[in-house]
């Protein structure tokens, strides 16, 4: 029997029972579609994070006390102000290097109020990370080292604040201590999670009043080129244990923490389509089954077939080609239902998704294996069967 | 090798397995089936008629004995060569026709010739021949159940001629027919053995069987005369 002929075939016994095909199909499709759409959410965020964690600013190397293991205790930071210059020294440029103390604080304007992150900063932060100004000016070096009151403000605070009205040369009060503006942040959006336009940036020196405290949280170094970043690590974590022997720190990447971020989205990636292919697999099993009474169903045709000559390949090959038939449409619906959610997840909700190519690649392959590897059993059955006795059954 | 009959039977014997009880349906049968045999057999309802045209027409293997069609002994080919075998040599018109219920009677003609790999269009016009040769020119695209008992018969004579087989074999062909189209029925059957086809054909009709070459009877499996 030809190929052609074959299709054809499988087309019309698919047609004669078109219910019960459409039925069949929606297994495998909504498996192929759950596999599309969650592999596209799984992408779509990775990209999003990775693009936030680059969006940083390059050549970035995180400094915190304590070790980055998962499962390791958070450590209070020991940091002071006389490790952050031991630090520039190091590194032996002071534009390089930021530090932070941030604390949540309440701002008040007038008669309204917004809930703030308050970052300690040096004036050297737009040097070390990506962070533009929509007025205004930022803190000088003069600012933090006399401890002035001055306060740069994210774009949601300023926006809570003071409306349309331009907030340069006002004053705030934070946690209580009246400091005035003299400049606004660009508005940035979410990033991992946390609000980047409800900060407000002081002179670390003031917030470190403000709070009572002579410790930073952090520091952050920006290498002036890759090859150096990890050599620069090393110095700074060296410099740092000899003035605190007691404590370990940290120098970590954005590599690294992409890694880090990346594995973690990988196994979650992963899950989400383990879960999807078992659906898949189900749907798999549905074809198996309703092949399975298709054959018994036309046992007499069948019998005929072979009757008139048909070979046991031929009589197989048939029910295999239905079977493949029905979950390649359904691979292909799925694709486009997968597809479908996912563009609507991207746009109506915050969660990112990306389509890829591959996971369409891969979805329309295994939905084409489950056809065929649900399809042999009962194909094997149809082609095996006895013409007499196939030719009795009713 | 013209000389050799169509289909030879020695001591051929089918015993059915039913839960463990065995049913002898042919104790030992010998038959010569030659190229130009007209054969008519005969018996009570269960003597194994059909059983014995099953085997003649290659779906079925005896349980013992042995079996060779146009000149192969069916002991040695196995399922997909036993197809072949059908398609090529062999005619079968069945007890209850067996046509497909939703194809059109071309279609049912045609279906043979889609496992011998002829293309679509000659299939069609082969079977729609065929179906002028039975007389239902204009029932090309009825489908079954819109034909008459006696238009789904002489479907069935079609599809089993279609292939151009040197044995036809008839379970029956008259049995569901009014006299005049049987008798039409009966008309090809000879007409096509004039032209040199092998024809087997079972009936319960004594004027039906008086007019072939030799007549067969059976009874519990055994051929009596
Ligand atoms: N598939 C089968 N399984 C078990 N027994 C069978 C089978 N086919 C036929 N038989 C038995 O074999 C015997 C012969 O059956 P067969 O159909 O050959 O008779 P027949 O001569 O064609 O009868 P009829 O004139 O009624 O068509 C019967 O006793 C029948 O019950
Ligand atoms: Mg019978």
């Amino acid at each position: 029997m030809r190929v052609a002929e074959a299709w054809r075939v499988a087309i019309d016994a698919l047609r004669a029972n078109r219910l019960r095909s459409v039925l069949t199909m929606l297994g495998v499709v909504i498996g192929v579609g759950a596999v599309v759409a969650l592999v596209a959410i799984g992408t779509g965020t990775k990209r999003q994070i990775e693009q936030q964690v680059e969006g940083l600013g390059s050549n970035l190397l995180i400094v915190v006390p304590g070790r980055l293991d998962p499962g390791a205790a958070p450590t209070a930071s020991t940091l002071t102000m006389d490790d952050v210059d031991a630090v520039i020294r190091v590194v032996g440029d002071r534009s390089r290097v930021a530090v932070t103390i941030s604390s949540g604080e309440t701002v008040r304007a007038g008669s309204r109020e917004a809930y703030a992150s308050m970052q300690g900063v040096l004036e050297t932060t737009p040097d070390v990370f990506v962070r533009r100004l929509d007025r205004g000016a930022y803190l000088t070096r003069t600012d933090v080292t006399t401890g002035r009151r001055v306060a740069v403000l994210g774009a949601g605070i300023a926006r809570q604040l003071f409306g349309d009205r331009d907030p340069i040369g006002r004053q705030v009060t934070i946690g209580g201590v009246r400091f005035r503006v003299i400049g606004t942040f660009e508005e940035l959006g979410q990033s991992l999670g946390v609000d980047r336009d409800s900060e407000v940036h002081v002179p670390v020196t003031a917030a470190q009043r403000l709070l009572g405290t002579q410790r930073i949280d952090g520091l952050a170094i920006r290498a002036p080129d890759r090859e150096r970043i990890d050599a620069l690590g090393g110095a700074v974590v060296a410099a740092l244990v000899k003035r605190h022997p007691d404590t370990d720190f940290s120098a970590v990447t954005q590599e690294q923490i992409l890694g880090v971020l990346g594995d973690i989205l990988g196994v979650l990636t992963g899950v989400l389509a383990a879960i999807a292919g078992i659906s898949l697999l189900v749907g798999g099993v549905g074809v198996s089954n309703i092949m399975l009474v298709s054959v018994r169903e036309r046992t007499k045709e069948i019998g005929l077939r072979k009757a008139v000559g048909a070979r046991p390949r031929d009589i197989g090959v048939q029910f295999l080609l239905e079977a493949v038939l029905l979950t390649t449409i359904g691979g292909v619906l799925g694709m486009a239902l997968g597809i479908s959610a996912a563009l609507l997840v991207d746009r109506l909700t915050p969660v990112p998704a990306a389509v890829t190519w591959w996971s369409l690649a891969l979805a329309f392959g295994v939905s084409a294996a489950v056809g065929i590897i649900f399809g042999v059993i009962p194909a094997q059955r149809a082609g095996r069967l006895d013409p007499v006795v196939a030719l009795r059954t009713e | 090798m013209s000389e050799e009959p169509a289909i030879v039977a020695v001591d051929v014997t089918r015993t059915y397995d039913l839960d463990g009880v065995s049913v002898s349906a042919l104790r030992g049968v010998s038959l010569t089936v030659s190229a130009d045999d007209y054969v008519a057999i005969v018996g009570t309802s269960g003597s194994g008629k059909s059983t014995l045209m099953h085997l003649l027409g290659a779906l079925d293997r005896p349980t013992s004995g042995t079996l060779r069609i146009g000149g192969r002994d069916v002991a040695t080919l196995g399922p997909a060569e036993m197809a072949l075998l059908r398609n090529e040599t062999i005619g079968f018109v069945f007890q209850s026709f067996h046509l497909l219920t939703r194809t059109t009677a071309r279609d049912n003609v045609a279906l043979p010739l889609v496992y011998r790999g002829v293309g679509r269009r000659e299939r069609r016009a082969r079977a729609a021949e065929m179906l002028e040769r039975v007389g239902l020119a204009h029932r090309l695209d009825h489908r079954p159940n819109q034909m008459s008992g006696g238009e789904q018969q002489r479907v069935a004579i079609a599809r089993a001629l279609v292939t151009g087989p040197s044995v036809l074999l008839a379970d029956e062909p008259t049995g569901n027919l009014d006299s005049t189209t049987g008798e039409q029925v009966l008309g090809l059957l000879e007409s096509l053995n004039a032209d040199g086809v092998a024809v087997v054909l079972v009936t319960h009709d004594r004027e039906v069987a008086a007019r072939a070459h030799r007549q067969i009877v059976m009874r519990d499996g055994l051929i009596v005369s």
